[in-house]
């Protein structure tokens, strides 16, 4: 049987999540079909079709799909599962609002976040933070998962020439309707696809120093910028900034924290990068426990130094 | 208006759990337990909305071993107003769960559900959602804002860059973020009173729910550690490893 992907997309064009969706699913069979819903969303369903991989893209395209309303959504693709074994999707804000609504109209145990399969019914997921990996089997007719993207390679946007086929979605339920998006904006790269990350925490002391201390580094290293809860919670920079559990996991390159202590919830967002660099005054700081490098001082000091060095 | 607050224990946020040597699970014996934290806030939402004269009376549930008493008291020291324990000693998925709350909506037929986004032990982020799927109702996650009318609410949500407004119908499914508000402390005179107020308890069986899991739990093991790094004295000292030893500059 089929293996779905419910794409992440913006009407125009396919979000980089939905590659990686697209890699955990390859490891499920052949047959690799992608759901673009949406609203006058051909552009991203033709843009689905390049893919590598994937066979067939089918194109839900309707006024009441545009806001990607769980209600709407989760009808469509729980109306659309008989054909498929396995209906994946990435473990974005969209993601986790529609699918467990879809796994529990199927009558399913949805399995959350992925980060390896093992076979067409076995999957890696981490629990308690990342404190710890279950491997779960399920024993349900269609398997409803997402993926946590930065446990998979992105698959080539191109080279793929998959048919569009147009689907027609259930009318509108009529439960909810969008009301205004605000999104924070920003020239810098999207945090979870970006290879450099330079975050803050509670020691940045105020917003307006990421602006003057912080963005000068994230500047010279093309990188995104996070935060730590605290730095969230004290205001000093918008939610979505915020890596950790309970805001966006990350896995860069690099990933260098900046006055961030390092509680167990900011490091199951970010402990899967490759290199991360820790700027604190506490040397007792457990950052450090996983930083590749340390240094121990004042970040005021200190990250204005490495700005100057990589200047050089 | 009713609200009804699901709640879980589960063990506390600040604690460095253990995985256990045969690899069956997490150490939870003599481990600290408390409510979860999206939870907690769930009911400060809740008590919130009573304190404005929007609802009438709070009903919290847990589902889960008898230990759970403890949570839902702790929910009733906040402030809620009466407590309904659905006792079992299996192991509950978010599908279980969500079976089970919606059978205490059904005899309860509260205006509002608020359940915490996720649970810090399992971090599955789906039972509000599959219990408003169940209901056929409507669902707003994520929420850091919520402003309740008499058959509609309006609800802001934290979503991947940004934030969005939603519209929904009552009744409805509401799960909290943590920026929704910041709960309470518990006062002594309010855990004494919680200890006269009422605490039913119900059985799945009575409920007609199949709790059996449905995900088999093969191994759960301890992920790959970090190498311990280095500290370096210096910014020149620092980019010169990134530069020639990490190679990531």
């Amino acid at each position: 049987m089929a293996v779905l992907v419910v794409a992440e997309h913006d009407n125009k064009s396919i979000r980089k999540a939905t590659l990686n969706a697209v890699t955990a699913a390859h490891k499920l069979g052949a047959d690799l079909h992608v759901l673009v819903a949406g609203d006058q969303a051909r552009p991203a369903a033709e843009a689905a079709a390049q893919i590598a991989g994937v066979t067939k893209v089918l194109l839900a395209d309707a006024p009441h799909l545009g806001a990607f309303l769980a209600e709407n959504v989760a009808a469509l693709v729980a109306g659309l599962s008989k054909s498929y074994s396995h209906i994946l999707a990435p473990a974005t804000s969209n993601g986790k609002n529609v699918m467990p609504r879809v796994a529990a109209l199927l009558d399913v145990q949805q399995i959350s976040d992925i980060c390896a399969v093992e076979s067409a019914d076995t999957f890696v997921r981490p629990i308690y933070a990342g404190n710890a990996l279950a491997t779960v089997k399920s024993a349900d007719p269609v398997k409803v998962i997402t993926v946590r993207t930065t446990a998979f390679d992105a698959a080539p946007a191109s080279g793929g020439s998959a048919p569009v086929e147009p689907v027609s979605p259930p009318a509108d339920a009529g439960l909810s309707a969008f009301v205004s998006r605000e999104f924070s904006k920003s020239e810098r790269p999207e945090l979870t696809a970006a290879k450099v990350i330079v975050s803050g925490g509670r020691g940045m002391a105020s917003g307006e120093n990421f602006t003057k201390v912080l963005e000068p580094l994230a500047d010279k290293l093309g990188a995104a910028m996070g935060a730590s809860r605290a730095a969230v919670d004290a205001g000093f920079v918008p939610n979505d900034w915020q890596v950790g559990q309970t805001g966006k996991i990350v896995a860069p390159d690099l990933y260098i924290a900046v006055g961030i202590s390092g509680a167990i919830q900011h490091l199951a967002g970010m402990k899967d990068s490759r290199v991360i660099v820790a700027i604190n005054k506490d040397e007792e700081a457990p950052i450090f426990q996983v930083a590749d490098y340390g240094i121990v001082g004042d970040l005021f000091q200190i990250v204005p130094a490495v700005v100057e060095e990589l200047k050089k | 208006m009713k609200i009804l607050v699901s709640v879980k224990r589960v063990v506390d946020f600040n604690v460095k759990v253990r995985v256990k040597a045969d690899g069956t699970g997490v150490e939870t014996a003599n481990v600290k337990m408390s409510m979860n934290p999206f939870d907690e806030i769930a009911v400060e939402e809740a008590m919130r909305l009573k304190e404005a004269g929007v609802a009438k009376e709070i009903v919290v549930v847990s589902c889960g071993p008898q230990a759970c008493q403890e949570t839902l008291r702790t929910a009733l020291a906040i402030g809620a107003d009466r407590a309904i324990l659905v006792e079992t000693d299996t192991e509950l998925q978010p599908l279980a769960v969500a079976k089970l709350l919606r059978k205490i909506v059904e005899k309860e037929q509260p205006g509002v559900v608020i359940l915490g986004k996720q649970a810090i032990d399992d971090d599955a982020n789906q039972t509000g959602q599959m219990l408003a799927a169940l209901l056929n109702w409507p669902q707003a996650t994520f929420a850091s804002k919520l402003k309740l009318s008499s058959d509609k609410a309006e609800v802001t949500r934290e979503v991947d860059g940004g934030l969005e407004t939603l519209s929904i119908r009552l009744p409805a499914v509401v799960t909290t973020d943590l920026r929704l508000n910041e709960p309470r402390y518990v006062t002594l005179p309010n855990i004494m009173k919680a200890k006269k107020k009422t605490l039913e308890t119900l059985k799945p069986e009575a409920l007609g729910v199949d709790v059996a899991p449905r995900l088999t739990t093969v191994k759960v093991v301890e992920p790959a550690k970090r190498k311990a790094g280095i500290k370096v004295p210096d910014a020149k000292a620092l980019i010169e490893k990134l530069r020639n030893e990490a190679k990531v500059l």
